[in-house]
């Protein structure tokens, strides 16, 4: 395949520190809500719906497109930064987030949203959904691809591991898992919390085409998209390395900022982090 | 006396068949309409798929698998698994029924029923087979007897509890051609079969198979023939005349059936083969309680589990046979008769 220019991978850059600024200019007008998963997904959902999705954001219930689900609804926060960029609603709307009469709920409902496709929150759901999807999908004949994006931690959920055997069973090759791989849930390290090492082999175990890659590259993000699309006969995971809270540099790494959002003088400089990186992008490439 | 039944100008118009005549009754488990229908619900639309967690014998999803084989998908001991991958399919368009034991189907996958089906608004239907104690041998392990609470609490689900196999199918046909997210419960044991093709069905539609103006007797499941054989005893031995409503849609229930029963006669027995808190008894009391109080006696299970045990023993242990259900409607009579 060929490889982005380095102008795409710029445009790139600056949609996903849009969707960043939506991030947490939302959750600062919710006063509640997940920063870390959101941000460190930015990446994932920006390449998603700029790049690699067949959507269209005027026709959400188009039977042609691609299926996005977000297993772990609780990042709904990049999700809707990412919609809203990318043309399903205003950009406005961010600011209702969680808010009394929104669409925007706190976990994310389809039948709230169009374009949701599932209603998520509760965790370990997503990827028995999605491979009901792809099934039905090969079922009908059709060409549209099933993506799961889920959590490390919903990994402890027993419900994952049913549709994983599930979606091998039925050789789900339009079903592709991402994993957004931080090493942080509520309760700290997920391998403290309940060890999921070795994941890839597991996953391989399970008869399933295993990628890694840095999910914080948005470039390299693609090309493995792309690589795992070309896989006959297997459904795919791709285990992306994040790092919790890309791209808020007080916010990195820490798990603290798993479940909270920050407050008025956290989001200026986070707001202030994001300005300047973004100033930075078109420097890169010069 | 004249045959009591079918003196019953009720039944008549309901299409029943002689039950008060034994040699008449047949004996078929309500799981095999379930089948039946399946099939037929099969062929009237390509959409209807089945899924199945490697019970497709005792669900009798058998013979869509033989009649269907593309449009059935086997997922094995899997009971989330089940019901969020339903909800999946039905995204795409599909009708799925899905097939277990009630007591894993929808009594272990209940969060992903409220989740992915009804907050998500998905077209699934859950067929939850071996319900209540006349499971029998099994014992209390496989004894769903607290599904029917469970499912009628979730927003937006419809609760269908069918009398016999005959109307079992006629609810499966009914369910296949309707929206939304159902819960459809049957049982394991030979019961008697009361209903024909011609006895009209309609969901959320309740059904007077006897009339009665002393006590009404408000039954669903496999029990509603113990309630008209209580019922024609009680006319037979005391010169009781009971209404007996076939009250087989518990969610939406027929709000206007209940009260009208409550109303006309003033005394209610309900009858349901669940725990009495929380099943269909429950949404009656909670109907009445509102809109039109009466003395109501409770046939169910009393906050007990199941046992092992052939059915016709289990349904006497836990008050559920015909001479429990005559008492409790003489208590209700007298009940009734205190308050005036």
């Amino acid at each position: 395949m060929a490889s982005l220019s380095p102008e795409r991978l710029d445009a790139l850059a600056e949609h996903a520190n849009d969707v960043r600024q939506g991030i947490i200019r939302s959750l600062l007008a919710a006063g509640s809500g997940h920063s870390g998963g959101s941000l460190d997904m930015a990446d994932v959902f920006t390449a998603m719906y700029f790049e690699l999705l067949r959507h269209d954001p005027k026709n959400p219930d188009w039977p042609e497109r691609d299926r996005l689900l977000l297993s772990c609804g609780h990042i709904a926060p990049v999700r809707y930064s990412a919609m809203a960029y990318a043309g399903y609603f205003p950009v406005e709307e961010l600011l209702t987030l969680r808010q009394f009469g929104t669409r925007l709920q706190g976990h994310p409902e389809r039948v709230s949203l169009p374009g949701l496709e599932t209603t998520s929150g509760p965790l370990g759901e997503g990827l028995a959904q999605g491979t009901g999807m792809a099934l039905g999908a090969k079922m009908d004949g059709a060409d549209w691809r099933v993506y799961v994006v889920t959590s490390d931690g919903e990994h402890q959920c027993g419900l994952h591991w049913e549709a994983m055997m599930t979606a091998a069973k039925f050789s789900l090759d339009n079903l592709t898992c991402i994993v957004d791989r931080n090493f942080i849930q509520i309760d700290g390290s997920t391998e403290d919390v309940m060890p999921l090492e070795p994941l890839a082999d597991k996953y391989r175990a399970f008869n399933w085409e295993v990628f890694e890659c840095d999910g914080n590259d948005i470039g390299a993000f693609i090309e493995t998209v792309e690589r795992a699309k070309a896989v006959k006969g297997k459904p795919q995971v791709i285990i992306a390395h994040t790092l919790m809270g890309k791209g808020v540099s007080y916010m990195e790494g820490d798990y603290l900022w798993h479940g909270k959002p920050p407050k008025p003088e956290e989001a200026e400089t986070a707001l202030r982090e994001l300005h300047a990186a973004r100033e930075l992008i078109g420097a890169n490439r010069g | 006396m004249a045959s009591a039944s079918l003196s019953n100008a009720a039944a008549a118009a309901m299409h029943l068949i002689d039950y008060a005549d034994p040699a008449a009754v047949k004996q078929v488990p309500t799981r095999n309409g379930f089948g039946e229908g399946l099939v037929e619900a099969g062929r009237r639309d390509e959409n209807v798929i089945a899924i199945c967690a490697d019970l497709s014998e005792s669900t009798r999803m058998e013979a869509f698998k033989k009649a269907f084989p593309s449009r059935y998908i086997e997922i094995g001991v899997a009971e989330q698994m089940l019901v969020a991958m339903a909800s999946g399919l039905a995204a795409t368009g599909k009708i799925p029924f899905i097939a277990s034991y009630a007591m894993f189907n929808p009594g272990r996958s209940w969060e992903q029923v409220r989740t992915t089906m009804a907050l998500n608004e998905m077209d699934v239907k859950i067929a939850g087979a071996h319900a209540g104690v006349s499971v029998g041998p099994d014992g209390a392990t496989h004894q769903a007897v607290e599904d029917i609470a469970i499912m009628r609490v979730i927003p937006k689900m419809t609760v269908i509890v069918p009398c016999d196999s005959v109307q079992t199918k006629q609810a499966t046909l009914a369910v296949a051609a309707r929206f939304g997210p159902t819960y459809l419960r049957f049982a394991r044991a030979e019961s008697a079969v009361i209903t024909t093709d011609a006895t009209p069905f309609e969901v959320g539609r309740a059904q007077t198979f006897r009339d009665g103006s002393d006590v009404a007797i408000v039954a669903c499941g496999i029990l509603v023939y113990n309630a008209l054989v209580a019922a024609d005893r009680l006319a037979r031995e005391d010169g009781i005349e009971c209404r007996v409503v076939n009250n087989h849609t518990i969610k939406p229930m027929d709000e206007a059936a209940v009260v009208a029963a409550a109303r006309d006669c003033g005394a209610v027995v309900t009858v349901e083969e669940h725990q009495v808190h929380g099943g269909m008894g429950s949404r009656v009391a909670e109907i009445l309680a509102a809109q039109h109080p009466v003395p109501i006696e409770f046939i169910g299970v009393q906050d007990r589990f199941g046992q092992s045990g052939n059915p016709q023993e289990l349904v006497e242990e836990y008050k559920m046979g015909v001479s429990a259900i005559y008492d409790a409607a003489k208590r209700a009579l007298r009940r009734k008769q205190s308050r005036t």
